[in-house]
């Protein structure tokens, strides 16, 4: 007969809650039944990430790697390219990283992998719980202003997982990033536990927990340096051609190349065009005037209009020239004007009320635009 | 140099009165909006406020006051079209 007790369905069994009915934590050699946990594994999938299973109070609990993996990266990689990213999650719950003990830190994160693949590399060396909530496969910051990085699910989490049984203390660590969702007064009212915002980024886990839980006014900042919005910069390019529109433009460009020269399109002004608002007013942000992301898209994406009328020797003499020329300068700058305006949602540093203001002025102002030059294209083919 | 939006819109709010200068505030700010002046909390640059709404969230004296949401146009104008509210991930 088993000791462990009638088999629980494995949906319920995972990090932190019991993987049988009698609450006897399955050892090994003495034991005849067998954890649904095995290192490596989780809820049968497979997870290399998981290095082995920690036992403690309350259940079986899985211990992670804290350094990144071949797989690790190339999920990385994926997502920012945007494929898969609305999938890239873990099972929320507890998780070990080291060898933690009743007394070791309360890290708190979201089921989003990125997230709890930065936490856990932080942590390289250390010893903490990780405690990981369902926030349907967001990032902190994102989960936290929907309110599913929040009060409410920090709470069923700490239930959920048993956490009073394991850990002596009453603290957790959550990432500044979830204040937008979390109410630090309100966990402590309902669990016992208070809540210590620590930095913005998980690189600094470890000096602040060295500094004993007190954070610099740097690690308190959020920042969006040349290499952050660089690295955003893939998935608004890919965005662009995984939307249908996007896609029937490389089709038409596809086809006026394979031989179809009568389609009247200039692929090569709408991709520069598309690259300077995904790519280029990225890059340059500080430094193009205007504080409305749709106005230094406009005055990037003008600056190429130009280029591309120069190139193709628009205007010239003619009335067709003219009106090349003019649809050029008023189609291809609303395009990049539009595509840099969706940056802002990217972005750390615009507020809601900024947006509205933005797009209640340039909306108007891309359409009309882009019509007036749809106008002066078609125009173009009657001269 | 940070980097600045659009000056004079954002709905943040804050009232000294009500202030206990418990310092969560100045904790939470990802844009150090707020500092402590003595025993209470001081706005530093508004425009600088993004309207996360972490401050009002932990605020237990309600001394903050701010319209949260977050400013994508991307999800606003998703908004309109579909006539509902739309946000990240949908």
């Amino acid at each position: 007969m088993s000791c462990c007790g009638p088999e629980i369905d494995p949906e319920k069994a995972g990090p932190g809650r019991p993987a049988n009915a009698n609450d006897v934590v399955c050892c090994g050699s003495d034991c005849e039944c067998e954890s649904t946990l095995q290192a490596g594994d989780l809820d049968g999938k497979s997870r290399p990430w998981i290095t082995g299973v920690l036992t403690a109070a309350a259940g079986t609990v899985p211990a992670v790697a804290t350094r990144p993996s071949w797989t690790d990266r190339l999920g990385t990689w994926k997502v920012r390219w945007g494929f898969g990213r609305s999938t890239y999650a873990i099972p929320p719950g507890l998780y070990a990283i080291g060898a933690p003990g009743a007394d070791a830190p309360v890290l708190v994160t979201a089921n989003f992998k990125m997230s709890f693949d930065r936490v856990r590399w932080a942590m390289e060396g250390r010893s903490a719980w990780l405690l990981v909530l369902d926030t349907k496969g967001i990032n902190v910051w994102c989960a936290a202003g929907k309110g599913n990085f929040g009060t409410d699910e920090l709470v069923r989490r700490i239930e959920a997982t048993r956490l009073g049984e394991i850990v002596s203390h009453r603290q957790l660590i959550l990432p500044q990033l979830g204040a937008p969702g979390v109410a630090a007064h309100l966990v402590t009212k309902l669990t016992k536990f208070q809540v210590m915002f620590g930095p913005v980024r998980a690189e600094d886990l470890p000096a602040f927990l060295d500094a004993g839980l007190k954070a610099t006014p740097e690690m308190r900042l959020i920042r969006f340096p040349l290499k952050e919005r660089l690295i955003l910069t893939p998935v608004e390019l890919t965005g662009v051609f995984r939307h249908p529109i996007g896609l029937a433009f490389l089709g038409l460009w596809a086809l006026k190349l394979l031989g179809l020269r009568f389609i009247p399109l200039d692929g090569l002004a709408f991709l520069g065009a598309i690259l300077i608002g995904t790519v280029l007013v990225q890059i340059l942000l500080p430094w193009v005037p205007g504080r409305a992301f749709a106005l230094k898209g406009w005055i990037l994406g003008a600056i190429w209009a130009i280029a591309v009328c120069a190139l193709r020797g628009f205007p010239g003499a003619s009335l067709g020239g003219w009106l090349a020329a003019l649809s050029y300068v008023l189609i291809l700058p609303a395009l990049s004007a539009f595509l840099a305006m969706n940056f802002t949602g990217s972005s750390t540093f615009t507020s809601l009320s900024g947006v509205v203001k933005e797009m209640k002025y340039s909306v108007p102002a891309m359409i009309a635009s882009a019509g007036l030059g749809i106008v002066a294209l078609v125009a173009g083919f009657f001269v | 140099m940070p980097l600045r939006y659009l000056e004079n819109v954002v709905t943040l709010a804050y009232d000294p009165e009500k202030c206990t200068g418990c310092g969560m505030c100045v904790a939470v700010c990802p844009h150090a909006v707020f500092v402590m002046e003595g025993k209470k909390a001081a706005i530093t640059d508004k425009d600088l406020c993004m309207e996360c709404g972490a401050c009002l969230r932990n605020c237990p004296f309600e001394a903050i006051s701010v319209r949260p949401g977050v400013g994508c146009a991307y999800a606003l104008m998703m908004s309109q079209l579909k006539g509902r509210e739309i946000s990240s991930g949908d």
